[in-house]
């Protein structure tokens, strides 16, 4: 059984997100992940990176993201890691209530843990834990969104 | 009447702009932003402006398209316009129903009925 694990240390920068995006993306899609699984994955990558780096790191050059990933044909396991001080998961506003429909952000979390099998925060708020788990002909959601 | 931007293929039926976005995965701040300001120019380029977003190339979204797309929206309802997004492919879909961003936006299956609900 192949698995692939590893460290990716970008810099608080969109672009270098895409970058290292990409290359996580690849190695996913050589491991025989399909459309459904993958477009999760990518989905929830792009939501928390964006995040450690636009709210966590605030783009701050000087601060970089983690990202370490544990990959299988059974599952990937993804943790971001940003050098903010964290933020209260818990304290995110639901952006499905009437109210909040109409706000333009606040959906990225909520996304993730739709296409996700697990979404996990640390104590400190400042790293997510991500999992995937690869079943053939299903689609990006997972049935538990907890 | 044709235009072509980077990012979006731009024409002119009767007085409604329809927008075909041309980019597979709309992902991305860069790319988002880029897109969020050329139709946020096209919105402002006529007063009650009537636009079809056309997703048919569009594989991928995250919530930042989806916070770009109601800031469109709103643009054009502050100018008394109507805007129409039509072609969502399924997996898309999903994403707008998560959100309960389908029952803000007016979605239309094919681009000939956004166009038929704009008339």
């Amino acid at each position: 059984m192949t698995t692939l694990s590893g460290k990716v240390n970008i810099v608080s920068d969109l672009q270098a997100a895409k970058k290292a995006q990409a290359r996580l993306m690849d190695k996913i899609i050589a491991l025989g992940y399909g459309e459904g699984p993958a477009f999760a994955i990518k989905l929830a990558l792009e939501e928390g990176i964006n995040n450690a780096i636009k709210h966590g790191n605030g783009f701050d050059a000087s601060k970089s993201v983690e990202i370490a990933y544990n990959m299988s044909h059974q599952e990937v396991a993804i943790t971001i890691t940003d050098q903010g001080c964290g933020f209260d998961p818990g304290a995110v506003p639901d952006p499905t209530t009437d109210e909040n429909l109409e706000k333009p952000c606040g959906r990225g979390i909520m996304l993730m843990r739709a296409y996700m099998d697990e979404v996990r925060f640390n104590e400190q708020g400042n790293q997510v834990f991500l999992l995937k788990r690869n079943i053939p002909d299903t689609c990006g959601i997972s049935e538990d969104t907890s | 009447m044709r235009q072509s931007n980077p990012r979006l293929n731009v024409s002119s039926e009767r007085d409604v702009t329809v927008i075909e976005l041309t980019d597979k995965k709309i992902l991305d701040e860069v790319s988002i932003a880029q897109i969020g300001d050329q139709l946020n120019a096209l919105a402002v380029q006529k007063d009650m402006p009537k636009m079809v977003l056309d997703f048919s190339c569009v594989s991928h979204m995250s919530s930042s398209a989806l916070g770009m797309l109601i800031t469109l929206h709103k643009r054009i309802r502050e100018r008394n316009g109507q805007l129409r997004l039509c072609n969502i492919q399924p997996a898309i879909m999903e994403i707008f129903a998560i959100t309960r961003l389908n029952e803000i936006f007016q979605i239309c299956k094919s681009r000939a009925e956004a166009m038929e609900s704009l008339s």
